[in-house]
Formats: C-alpha cells, structure tokens, sequence
C-alpha cells in the first residue's frame, strides 16, 4: 500500500452557533501509516471525536466538514458519493466508540448486530455470517461465543460490549480502526485487558489505528506516534518517544507533568491554571495563550503554524520557534 | 409469560373494582336519587311520581347493608349488574342501555376506525417526514404548525370544517348517517377529515420528537459506522425502538374507537355511542353515563394490559417482575 | 346568602393574587437558577409573554368590582350591581335589541336604528349585548378555569405524589391504586359524570377538571420524589436526623418546584380547550369563550352570516392558548428537558 491509511489535511469543521459558525475541528492536518497506532490525546471537549467523525463523513448534523482534503485509504472521502462511503465505513474504516452502554442497540442481540455488519459488505447467507461473528467473539475472547450471540446488550457487562463493538469492528478486517476513548468508560483492570485485546488485533491483522484518549497512561502503552489537541486545533505531532521524552509545546509540557506517574514523589502535582476556554472565549492568536507559563505578547497576534523541532516532530507555538530558530 | 399476564389481568380486575366503587360512590352516595329523579322527571313534578320513579329504579334499596335480605341493596346491584352488564334501562326514555350500546357501537366505529387508522398512520409518516428534516427550516415550519393546530379548539374545527368544506365548497353533507355504505361514506368523508385534522398537530409533534430522540442515540451513531444507509436505519434501528413510546400513545386510544368521539358524532349528526353519551348528558341520564363511563373505563384498562404485554414482546429490557 | 358579596371576594382574591404574584417574583430574584430563567424565557418568547400579560389585565381588571356609578338614573337593580373596572370602559346602557354588525348603525333584522349607531367595535350578540365587551370578560373566566383548576391539581398531586414516593410502602401502594383507578376511567367521560353529579357552575367544573387532572402529575412527582430521596445529601440529612417533614419541605419540595412551573403552563391550554367542548355539552361555565363559540355556532347557518361574535371569540381562544402554548414549550425546554416528555 502507498501512503497512508488516513491522510487529513488542512480540515476545518464547524457547527453553527449565534449566527457564526464555530470551528470545532481547526485546519488540523495528520497522518496514519499502515499498521501504525496514532493517539490523539487533548482534554476533554478539543475536538478530537469531531476529527475523528469528520474523517467517516460522520458529523453529526448541523455540523459540516467546510473544506480541507481527507483521503482514506487512498480514495477523496469528501468527493465519494453516498454508496461508496457507506461501503467505505466498516469496511476499510471501522470505528468503535466511548459508551459500550449504549453504542449497541438495545433491542437487537448483539450477534444480529455483528452479523449485520458483515453483512452489509458481503454477500454471504446468514449461516456464513453467524459462524464468521462466533469467531470474531472468540477472536476478541468473549466466553461462550455461541451462547453470547443470541443475548442482548443489557444482559452484557460494558467490557463484553466493547469487546462485542471491537468484534463488530474488526469483523471485515478494516485498514483503519478508529477506537474514540474506548476505555474510558470502564472499570480500570478491564481497560488494560480492553487495550491488550486491541495490541493483538493490531498485531495480527495489521490495522493501523487512530487511538483517541486523553489519558496518557493509554498512550504510552499503545501509541506510535502521538498529536496533542487543544482548542480544535493540533499543537504538536511526532513519535511517541520525542513527544513524551522531549515534548516542547507549554500545553504537551503541562499535561505531562499532571500525571501523576510523570511526576516524582514527592513532588507537587502540577495543574494547568484555568480552565480550557470554550470557543466564544478564545482569546485572538495562540488559543493556549491564556493558560500559558510562557507566553509573550506576541502570541495573541496570530495562530502559531508549524515549526519542525526535530524529524517527524512539529510544534505550534512561536516561542519554541524562536528556539529552534536560533 | 402467562402467570405473568394472569398477573396483569388479575390487577387489571382489582382496578375495575375501584372503578366501580368510584361510580357507587358518584352516582348513588354523592347524587341522592330523589334529586336525580328531580332532574330526570322535572322540578315541578309531585312527590308521588318522584317517589314512583325512584322505586322503578331500583333506587329506594338500603344502600350498604339489607338486615332483612343481605344481597338486595344498592352496592351489590350496583355491582351485579355492572359486572354481568345488564344495565337495566335509561333514566330519560326507559330504553334498554344494551341494546342501544350495541346499536352504537357500528356507526362509532365506522367514524373511529378510519380516523384512527389513518391517523396513525399519517402521524407517524408525517413525523418521520419532519424529523428527517430536523433543525432545518421544513422542521421548525412543521412544529410550529403543529402548535398552531393544537391551539385551535375542536369547536373551530368542526364549524370550519362544516362551513368551509360543507357549506362553501359543497363537496360533501354537511350532516347525517345512513346505514347504507355508499351514502355512509358521503356521510362520513366530513367528520372523519375534520377528526383527522384536530389530531394530526398533536400526533407529529409527539411522534416527531420520539424519532428525534431515537435517531440521536449512540447505536445510530454505531450503525452509520458499520455501513448502514439512512433508510435502513430507520427500518431497522430506530422505527424498533420507536415502537415502545408509539405504542403506548397507539393502544391508549383504543377504548376512544368504541366510545367514539361526542363532538364529532353529535355535530354531525351521527348515531353512535358518542351521541348518546350527549343526549344522556342532556336528558340527566345517569344510568346510561354510568354505564358508559363504566365500558370507558373496562376498555382502557384492556387496553392497557395488551400494551404491558406488547412491551414484553417488543423490548427485551422489559423484565415480567 | 354567602357570607361576603361575590364581587368583595373576587377584589380580595386579585389582591392576594397580586401579593402572591409580588412574593413569587421576590423570591425568584434572589435565585440564580430562577432569575436567568425568567430572563431567557422572556428574551426567547417576548410576544407570547406580552400577549399573556395583556389577557392577564384584563381579567384582573376584570375581577376588581364595585357598586355605583352605572345604570341609568331611577333603574336601582341596575345601580345596584357591582360593576368591574372592564364593565366601566362601557357605557351603563351599552346594549341593542339584537344582532348588529360590526360599527353598523342599524340592526342587523328589520333594520332598525341602534341606539349607539357605529360604535360596536365588533357588533353586538343576539341578545344585543356588546361583542367587544363579553370577549374581554372571557378572559376571566378562561383564567379561572386554568388557576382554579391548577390550585386543586398542584397541591392535590404534590401531597399524594411526595407521600407516595418518599414514604413508599403502603402509602405508595394505595396512591398507586387510587391513581391507576382515576387514570382508567377516560378523561372526558369522567369529567362529564363528575360534573353531571356535582352540579354546574364555575366551581363544580374546576374540581371536577382538577379531580381528572391530578392524576397525571401525581405519577411524576412520585417518581421524582423516589429519586430525590435517595440522593446522598437526602440520605446525609436523615442520616443527622432531620426530621421528615423537614427533609420534604427543605429537600424535596423545592426541587420539584420546577416541575410544578411547567406542569402549570402545559395543563393550563388542556384545561381551557376541554372547558370548550364542555361549553358545547352545556356544562361549562357561564361567559366563556367556549360558551360565546357554541352560541355563535347556529347563526353560520343563516344567510348573510353573523361572523363577529364567533370570530371575537375564537380569536380571543386561539390567541390565549397559542401564546401559552408557545410559552409552555419554551418552560420545558429551560427549565427541564428531560423528566417531562411530549404529548400525554
Ligand atoms: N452536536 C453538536 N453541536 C454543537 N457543538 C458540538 C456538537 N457536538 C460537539 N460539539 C462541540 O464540538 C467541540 C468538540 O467536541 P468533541 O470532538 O466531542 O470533543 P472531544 O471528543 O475532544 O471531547 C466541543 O466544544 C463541543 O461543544
Ligand atoms: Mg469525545
């Protein structure tokens, strides 16, 4: 395969709000390589499922994507028509979502919902499909597959659903797998089987992943490269060693001393001040400038571009510029 | 399943006792009958003939307790009659109330049934109409439509309705019924698009908001994921769904079809139980309202135990506790 | 003989109306949450709320009654009925024979000269009474019917529902019974019974509508109630010893008070459309709207028509009950999106 899986580019989406339009996804540009895993991680609210959606054509109305390239798997996913992106979505590019509760619909059982899935791309009998989704279930380790395909979702525990949803995703051996928080949800010593379970599945067949988190303990486990998000916008992309070892951004730098494993004992935990602004509060330039330790006057001039700090690590942010510059 | 509806039926029985002992207390403690023969024969009628009214109406019996025959008061002719539906007769024309019960009970259904029909049918179909089109301009036109229509009351609907597709443009009767069918449906074409149009605001906007909320929900989300096109998902996912709320709304107006609409049929002249529910108002009739109130009642209560016993078929969440 | 004059009683109800509608809004001041809301709603539904306000006048002008200064001279039945500030914007002996048209100078029958030729602003009724004038004194009643009514449902349904679902047990079992029972009988057939039973007149007709209507709000707040209760500031002042009592009225109660708020303007509409249907049956209340409709109803047949009295009437329905109706939604939506839903 030539190039990458995902290619966003420049993409700028937005939701109508008070007669504007607000950006919720900021010209925000990256990358997934065949077989790699890129987290996205950034607080809570940064636009990183509307990045995500907008990469499956799957904004939510009244949001649109307004301009910017997405290629997925090679093929213009804005320029699709209606069918082929249908085909597209669990096809080449399959996602699975943060509420295992309720991402599953209640009153189908769980393996009709798989069997559908497959079922949508192939045309194979029920029979065929049911014995595919019975291996998938054993594949993701749901004890007694069989018995399991014909329960429906409220008799499951949430970490089944996900592996249910995980199943249902993998179930055409997509090239893509976009797992939006997929163990936030959950109880803490079933996120670290949730996330062994999506190692293999990457391992054994090979899909690249986008990985979106805000827990950073996720990311260093998983990810091979790492874009940090804040306010719509990425403020700095590279591999997950130059990102967590050498990370340049004041906002990347933040996040990483408050957790808790990062910090040394003893030491006081650091918090970032403020809160993350909503988008009628962002401040003109550099949207972190008001939280910022580091910031100059200059910031609030315009919105920092990328710098390269290092191959294959950019940074947003005009004081680092400086920096490297010199 | 069936000790679970042996169940519902079972509380469904011990609720059509409290109804009755709502009707006792209403129409024999509460409404004294020499007032009610008052009412029925005329204030200025002498005491004898009162007197006699009451006696022909079995009214005159101890109301809780008979030393002398323990059965023969009012509450367990009150009851005994009520449960084995002999109603004895009207109060105003001394007619049979069963018999005119189910003389009714045609030309009621005859209106009720295609507007009921109908009525869902358009509600539902309109309403997904609007909620595909939601937070757009069709969407915000059609709710405040809807608003409008549940603004108006029903008596402009049917003196509209009579005037202007009656009376102006002369399309069908303004009033009438006839047993025979071709005539009938002249007879009914007015009312039934009348009913049609007071229900429709209500229904869409009910209707509309209950696939608003389903189609916002997460598994959507999942199923546009996985591939599946907009008209699939409704098929398939969200209509599923939609059936738990709809169907209560749905079967609730069941027991509406038997006892008819009163204004409708009354207006228009139509020989149901709906009139005669009016002419019992007008004639102070209580036994024919007391019986009708009383099938009212027992219908909805059937209703509602075959909605109790849908839900299980329906929603696999839905636990037989 | 009743013990005060009806039109005293009347004054001191607008007066405690007014002292309660002044409390309210101090109150409503001091809270956040109540005050913002007060704000959005106007900002979001100015015309409905001003159309509200002006019905509102109207029937408090309506209401504030006293002898003198009307009739002619000599007629002392006439002088001697109280008179409301609405009454007072007309003339004593404001009246015609019969029908006449809209600012017409002569009857509508034969012709004859009116007594105050072109100054019916919408004409006179059958009785020769001014069309202009009843409309207004409507609004009294399509008020009174949707306070009343609401005075016997709030406090009806709060009691049974709060007892219900905080004590739970037996209490909840009998409210549950009593509800199930009222909730089986069809709306209007129950109404119509109750009514038939209790006797007309405006007071029979607003506990029979709130007997019906109770029943409805009853079920939320009980289900509210169950999960108020166990929420852990509840269980903490239980666990301190708080009295029950205390816990209902400090806890409980207000955080149902924004439930009461949107049950109050949803029911208000229903009430007002089902006092119309009962105008039709002839067991409504006298001088509503419901009433003029159904009077005007039969004069459509002639030729050329009387419109003015049914469409003053009407008008005046379908403005009061779109703006509430408008306002209602737009309650819902700030104040609770969720407990309640549409339709029934
Ligand atoms: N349906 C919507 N309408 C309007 N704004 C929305 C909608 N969904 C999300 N947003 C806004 O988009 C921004 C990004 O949301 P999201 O991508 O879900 O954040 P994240 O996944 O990073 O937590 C948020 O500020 C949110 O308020
Ligand atoms: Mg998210």
């Amino acid at each position: 395969m030539i190039g990458p899986v995902l290619r966003i580019d420049e993409v700028l989406t937005t939701f109508p709000a008070a007669g504007t339009r607000i950006p919720v996804v900021d010209h925000v540009s990256l990358e997934v390589h065949a077989g790699e895993v890129l987290a996205l991680v950034g607080e809570s609210g940064c636009g990183k499922s509307m990045t995500a959606l907008s990469a499956m054509r799957l904004v939510p109305k009244p949001g649109r994507v307004e301009s910017g390239n997405i290629q997925l798997c090679g093929r213009d996913v804005l320029a699709l028509s209606v069918s082929e992106m249908r085909a597209m979505r669990g096809g080449e590019a399959a996602m699975i979502f943060q509420e295992p509760m309720t991402s599953l619909n209640p009153v189908q059982t769980v393996g009709a919902q798989v069997v559908e899935a497959i079922r949508l791309h192939e045309r194979v009998s029920f029979v065929e499909a049911r014995k595919r989704t019975i291996e998938m279930f054993d594949r993701v380790q749901i004890p007694d597959p069989e018995q399991r395909f014909g329960a429906y979702p409220h008799q499951l525990s949430g970490g089944l659903k996900q592996r249910v949803m995980i199943a249902m995703a993998a179930a055409m051996r997509p090239k893509l797998l976009i797992a939006d928080e997929p163990t936030t949800a959950l109880d803490v010593t079933i996120q670290a089987q949730i996330l062994e379970l999506l190692r293999e599945l990457q391992r054994e067949l090979g899909t690249a992943i986008l990985l979106i988190t805000h827990d950073l303990g996720v990311v260093n486990e998983l990810a091979d490269r790492i874009a940090v998000m804040y306010a719509s916008r990425i403020v700095e992309q590279g591999e997950r060693v130059d990102v967590l070892a050498s990370a340049r951004h004041p906002y990347t730098e933040g996040l990483l001393r408050s957790v808790p494993a990062a910090a040394r004992r003893g030491e006081a935990l650091h918090e970032i001040a403020g809160v993350v602004p909503s988008p009628s509060e962002w401040p003109a330039g550099c949207r972190f400038s008001t939280r910022c330790d580091r910031v100059e006057s200059r910031c609030g001039d315009a919105v920092p571009t990328s710098t390269q700090v290092a191959p294959g690590h950019t940074v947003d942010c005009f004081v680092v510029a400086d920096e490297v510059a010199q | 399943m069936l000790a679970y509806i042996v169940r519902r039926t079972a509380y469904g029985f011990v609720v059509v006792l409290g109804v009755l002992l709502l009707l006792f207390a209403l129409f024999f403690l509460y409404a004294e009958p020499i007032e009610m023969a008052r009412r029925a024969v005329g204030e200025k009628a002498p005491p004898e003939v009162l007197e006699q009214w009451v006696v022909n109406h079995g009214y005159d019996k101890p109301t809780w307790w008979n030393s002398e025959s323990p059965g023969d008061t009012m509450l367990v002719d009150h009851f005994r009659s009520m449960l084995t539906f002999d109603f004895g007769r009207s109060d105003a024309d001394d007619s049979p109330i069963l018999e005119r019960i189910r003389a009714g009970m045609g030309p009621s259904l005859s209106l009720t049934l295609p507007i009921f029909t109908v009525g869902v049918l358009l509600g539902v179909g309109l309403s997904l109409f609007v909620a595909y089109f939601r937070e757009t301009y069709i969407d915000r036109m059609g709710v405040v439509l809807c608003v409008l229509g549940m603004s108006l009351s029903i008596l402009l609907y049917i003196i509209g309705g009579q005037f202007l597709i009656g009376k102006m443009l002369r399309w069908f009767p303004i009033s009438g019924f006839d047993a025979s069918p071709a005539v009938m449906l002249r007879f009914l074409a007015l009312p039934v698009l009348v009913g049609l149009a007071e229900g429709l605001g209500g229904s869409i906007r009910f209707y509309r908001t209950v696939f608003i909320e389903e189609t916002g929900r997460d598994y959507v989300r999942t199923a546009r994921a996985k591939g599946c096109g907009d008209g699939r998902i409704m098929a398939r996912h969200v209509l599923h769904n939609a059936m738990i709320p709809i169907l209560t709304r749905v079967v609730v107006s069941i027991p509406f079809l038997f006892t008819g609409s009163l204004l409708l049929e009354s207006f228009f002249g139509i020989p149901g139980l709906g009139s005669m529910m009016v002419d019992a108002i007008h004639g102070n009739d209580f036994a024919t309202l007391r019986a009708m109130v009383y099938i009212g009642a027992l219908l909805f209560i059937a209703a509602q135990i075959l909605t109790d016993i849908a839900y299980t078929l329906v929603d696999p969440r839905v636990r037989l506790a | 003989m009743s013990l005060v004059e009806p039109h005293v009683l009347s004054n001191i109800v607008v007066a405690v109306l007014l002292g309660g509608a002044v409390a309210a809004f101090a109150i409503a001041r001091r809270s956040d949450l109540w005050s913002q809301a007060g704000r959005e709603l106007i900002g979001r539904r100015p015309i409905a709320i001003g159309a509200i306000a002006l019905f509102v006048s109207v029937a408090m002008l309506d209401s504030v009654a006293w002898v003198g200064g009307g009739g002619a001279a000599g007629n002392v039945l006439e002088q001697s009925r109280p008179r409301s500030v609405v009454d007072r914007m007309f003339a004593p002996d404001f009246k015609e024979k019969s029908y006449s048209a809209p600012l017409a100078d002569i009857e509508f029958y034969g012709g004859a000269d009116l007594s105050h030729p072109g100054s019916h602003l919408l004409g006179t009724d059958i009785l020769g009474r001014d069309v202009l004038h009843l409309t207004l004194k409507g609004a009294r009643v399509a008020l009174l019917i949707g306070g009343l009514t609401s005075l016997i449902v709030i406090p009806l349904a709060l009691l049974m529902g709060i007892s219900a679902g905080y004590f739970g047990g037996r209490i909840d079992d009998i409210v549950f019974f009593v509800v199930s029972t009222l909730a089986s009988i069809p709306t209007l057939l129950l109404l119509i019974a109750l009514i038939m039973v209790l006797g007309h007149g405006p007071v029979q007709v607003c506990v029979a509508m709130g007997v019906t209507g109770w029943v409805g709000f009853c079920r939320i707040v009980r289900g509210e109630t169950f999960k108020l209760r166990e929420l852990d500031y509840v269980q903490a002042a239980r666990a301190l010893g708080v009295s029950e009592i205390g816990i209902i009225l400090r806890h409980i109660l207000p955080n149902l008070m924004h439930l009461v708020v949107i049950t109050f303007v949803l029911l208000f509409s229903g009430l007002v459309l089902s006092e119309a249907i009962l105008a039709y049956l002839g067991i409504g209340i006298d001088g509503s709207w419901g009433q003029m409709i159904d009077q005007a109803r039969d004069e459509l047949a002639r030729d050329p028509i009387i419109w003015w009295n049914l469409v003053a009437a009407s008008t005046a329905l379908f403005a009061l009950i779109l703006s509430v109706n408008f306002v209602g939604d737009a309650v819902r939506d700030i104040l609770d999106p969720k407990t309640l839903g549409e339709g029934e």
